[in-house]
């Protein structure tokens, strides 16, 4: 049969038609909202994820208002305890899947081209879908909250047979959502690797990278290792309450256990998926502002290399009280506690960076700082945790509570307002206005530990979690509490003010904003051109 | 390391149309399975999603034979489809090792065996057993019989060790430019995953009809066919795209030295070919 083409298809061939079709990326992108649904451009796609990941943060705030109004006093005043249980488990789905992770990913998809110099994301389409995945996930996932019988009550961490036998109808929408969600995440985390792998400018080595684009390889690695995993234990919930398996039963012979195992093998790892970027980004911005240097560059990658892989098995720390054989209790213990050296390593390499540094204290630098010194707090609760037989006091109390939103809120977020506040000049070309980012900043300091260290506190002394109502003597904590949270919520409208005015106007900020800032993302105009590095750079290793 | 030429595409507006597909199929599904809806929402979105697939594989193949993308595009692909193989290689390995913590730990515990001896108190006839014919509470029936792994799972077996030469007997051929022999093989290796499926719907079939085995007798039934039917789901996309490789052999659409599309769907077929191994043994012989 004669073939209708030639066999091979040579490059040359066409290399008109090549430079006919690549004309149009230059041409002027479609205007209006069609230029947001259509683009294939890092920077845009990327201030979508950021504008997304804000909206959501403040939906999920409310939820946690909600929660700290109803426990300003005890007693129940405000809301019923069924919608008090949607809030806590709305509240953090929404932070975790839709502020904290997409937040991270946007500034991923900004800077990590800039970066490495590189003309976009290795997969630009992909990159599209990926964004748009995350408001079709989360529609659905809010809208949960409308059907009959109520959204999700059972908590983030959904345990099943909470989740499955004595679940609301709507679960399974949750669920579908969640999918939504994942495919999202493993999509992007693919493009970021084959972008960090592939598309580094010429003479740039692996170890020549920022530490903001080496956490985010780890991280990819991560999310592509677990979020399947969720994915395949959402399934089973989904088969549990649809088609009648018995996974997380044991009537029919499974385990609700196993299901915890399962959610953990994912969880744990998750928490560094939302942590390690906040250290890479910390890792650019203390350096900056001391003027020195990153100390021992090599190992904090390696650091964060043991991290992301001690994390796969340490899973069962969340699971000290379920009743495992005492080998696991002590397996996992020590596991945890390890992982607490090359955090150690991390800790030190920023305070040593400090050191004789010739340190000033704009916005970026002072939300640095207070991750460093607030998140080692929340590292060391952490570490009590760890301890197997104290666990059996510490569980599922507000000790718990206080640890995790240490580790996130001046952990994970205060990186991201660093990283906004560190970038914004290359984003809009204008600095941000920095008496407004110092109000915003100390405002949030006060309000975050005047939420969270109280717990420590009421947890301590037994207070349980997720509840809406609690005995008289946790009242006083909690008035603190509730006080910090709305201090620290309605702070975040300066952010927003912040953010806004400085898209509109400001100081004018040169290629490079920072005096002491170096990476190649500084090489480039303020604010970016929508299209850079298209001949990719050649990197220069700065002589010290 | 960029060379300069890279590609970045304009605009598309397949992504966007896929994610409202997606999101209209899962929605579609909730309403069926919660409110008993008709499976019309459904259909609609995964039509949607199925031509999205196809107009976005278009465009790509076109820009692809177009010359635009020059060999840093390449590895992109290469990274971006390996990665993707390391999910879905972590997606079965939560099945797996749900199995595997089901059998080791969760049954034994049931039936009393070591620290965990409270379990027993619940229902203190329960005798442990693998595979479980007798889940612990009588409301749930389990499975009458089990099928031996030397029947209809070793055909399936050795069709799909079979499929997996074929398919790198017809790659070898592509490789020399003999698109001819090519296409011979490749035709048999989609007739043996056509014959693969086939096997495995009657085996179901048998399930049912025969041994009891369904999605609702306890825990066997339940990991049985979460496994089997995710690899089921695997061979049935991977016949897919092979047919689709198929096609475009027989357009001569790949060159000696550049047929990533090939060499992406064959290392598919080769994972779920590995995967299956792994059925075989754990679910089927052990
Ligand atoms: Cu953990």
């Amino acid at each position: 049969m004669a073939p209708k083409l030639p066999p091979t298809y040579p490059l040359e061939h066409s290399a008109t038609t090549a430079a006919g079709s690549q004309a149009p990326t230059h041409h002027a992108p479609p205007r209006g909202l069609l230029r947001w649904l259509l683009t294939t451009n890092h920077k845009e796609i990327g201030s979508l994820y950021l504008i997304f990941s804000l909206i959501m943060f403040f939906i999920g705030g409310i939820f946690a208002l909600v929660i700290r109004a109803e426990l300003f006093q005890p007693g129940l005043q405000l809301v019923n305890p069924e919608f008090f249980n949607q809030m806590t488990t709305m509240h953090g789905l929404i932070m975790v899947f839709a502020a904290v992770m997409p937040a991270f990913t946007g500034l991923a998809n900004w800077m990590i081209p800039l970066q490495i110099g590189a003309p976009d994301m290795a997969l630009p389409r992909l990159n599209n879908f990926s964004f748009w995945l995350l408001p079709v996930a989360f529609t659905l996932l809010l809208s949960t909250l409308f059907m009959p019988g109520g959204g999700p009550n059972f908590g983030w961490t959904f345990y099943a047979p909470l989740s499955t036998t004595y679940a609301p109808p709507s679960t399974t929408f949750f669920i579908l959502a969640l999918h939504i969600a994942g495919i999202s995440s493993i999509l992007g985390a693919i493009n970021i690797i084959a972008t960090i792998l592939n598309m580094r400018a010429p003479g740039m080595r692996m170890m020549d990278m920022p530490l903001f684009v080496w956490t985010w390889l780890i991280t990819a690695f991560l999310l592509i290792a677990v979020m399947p995993v969720l994915a395949g234990v959402i399934t089973m919930m989904l088969m549990d309450i649809n088609f009648g398996t018995s996974f997380f039963s044991a009537a029919g012979g499974g385990d609700p256990v196993l299901f915890q195992h399962l959610f953990w093998f994912f969880g744990h790892p998750e928490v560094y998926i939302m942590i390690l970027p906040a250290f890479g980004i910390v890792s650019v911005i203390i350096p900056t502002f001391a003027r020195k240097p990153l100390f021992g560059y090599p190992s904090m990658v390696y650091a964060t290399a043991s991290i992301a892989l001690l994390s796969f098995m340490v899973w069962a720390h969340h699971m000290f009280v379920v009743g495992l054989p005492l080998a696991a209790e002590l397996f996992f213990m020590y596991s945890t506690m390890l992982i607490a050296v090359p955090t150690g390593v991390k800790i030190f390499n920023w305070i040593t960076t400090l050191f004789r540094g010739s340190i000033s204290f704009e916005s970026p630098m002072l939300f640095s700082l207070a991750f460093v010194v607030l998140f080692t707090i929340g590292g060391f609760s952490g570490l009590m945790l760890a301890i197997s037989p104290a666990d059996f006091q510490y569980h599922d109390t507000y000790f718990v509570v206080a640890h995790f939103h240490y580790v996130l809120v001046p952990g994970a977020v205060f990186a991201i307002m660093a990283a906004v506040y560190y970038w914004l000049p290359k984003w809009t070309g204008h600095y941000p206005n920095e008496r407004l980012a110092q109000w915003h900043f100390w405002l949030s300091v006060i309000g975050v530990n005047l939420t969270f260290f109280p717990m420590h506190f009421s947890g301590l002394a037994g207070m349980p979690r997720r509840i809406p109502d609690y005995a008289l003597q946790f009242a006083d904590f909690n008035m603190l509490s509730s006080l910090g949270a709305f201090l620290f919520g309605f702070s975040q409208l300066l952010f927003v003010l912040g953010v806004v005015l400085c898209v509109r106007g400001g100081k004018k900020a040169p290629a490079q904003a920072w005096e002491g800032a170096w990476d190649l993302e500084w090489t480039v105009p303020s604010p970016a051109p929508l299209h850079t590095f298209e001949t990719p750079p050649v990197f220069k290793r700065p002589t010290p | 390391m960029s060379g300069g030429t890279y590609y970045v595409p304009a605009t598309s507006r397949w992504p966007i149309l896929g994610s409202v597909a997606l999101g209209i199929m899962m929605f579609g599904i909730g309403m069926q399975l919660v409110y008993d809806a008709s499976s019309i929402i459904m259909l609609v979105g995964l039509v949607g999603i199925l031509s999205v697939m196809g107009f976005w594989f278009r465009d790509v193949v076109r820009e692809s034979r177009g010359g635009l993308y020059d060999t840093q595009m390449d590895r992109s692909f290469r990274w971006g489809m390996g990665w993707f193989i390391f999910s879905e290689a972590m997606f079965f390995a939560a099945f797996f090792g749900a199995l595997f913590y089901i059998r080791t730990f969760a049954v034994p515990w049931l039936g009393g065996e070591g620290e965990k001896g409270i379990s027993a108190l619940l229902w203190p006839d329960f005798v442990p057993q693998w595979p479980l014919m007798n889940p612990p509470d009588e409301a749930v029936v389990g499975p009458r019989g089990i099928f031996s792994p030397w029947q209809l799972p070793l055909v399936n077996t050795l069709i799909l060790v079979t499929s997996s030469i074929t398919l790198t007997v017809a790659h070898e051929a592509l490789k020399e430019g003999h698109r001819k022999i090519c296409r011979n093989w490749l035709t048999g290796t989609v007739l043996l995953g056509l014959c693969f499926i086939l096997i495995q719907g009657l085996e179901y079939y048998e399930a049912y009809a025969h041994y009891g085995i369904t999605l609702e007798a306890g825990i066997f039934g339940a990991t049985f066919f979460i496994l089997t039917g995710f690899h089921g789901v695997h061979v049935i996309v991977g016949t897919i795209i092979l047919t689709v490789m198929l096609v475009r052999v027989h357009q001569g659409h790949f060159a000696k030295e550049n047929h990533f599309a090939f060499e992406a769907a064959s290392w598919y077929w080769h994972f779920v070919d590995v995967v299956w191994i792994g059925l075989f043994i754990f679910v089927y012989v052990i």
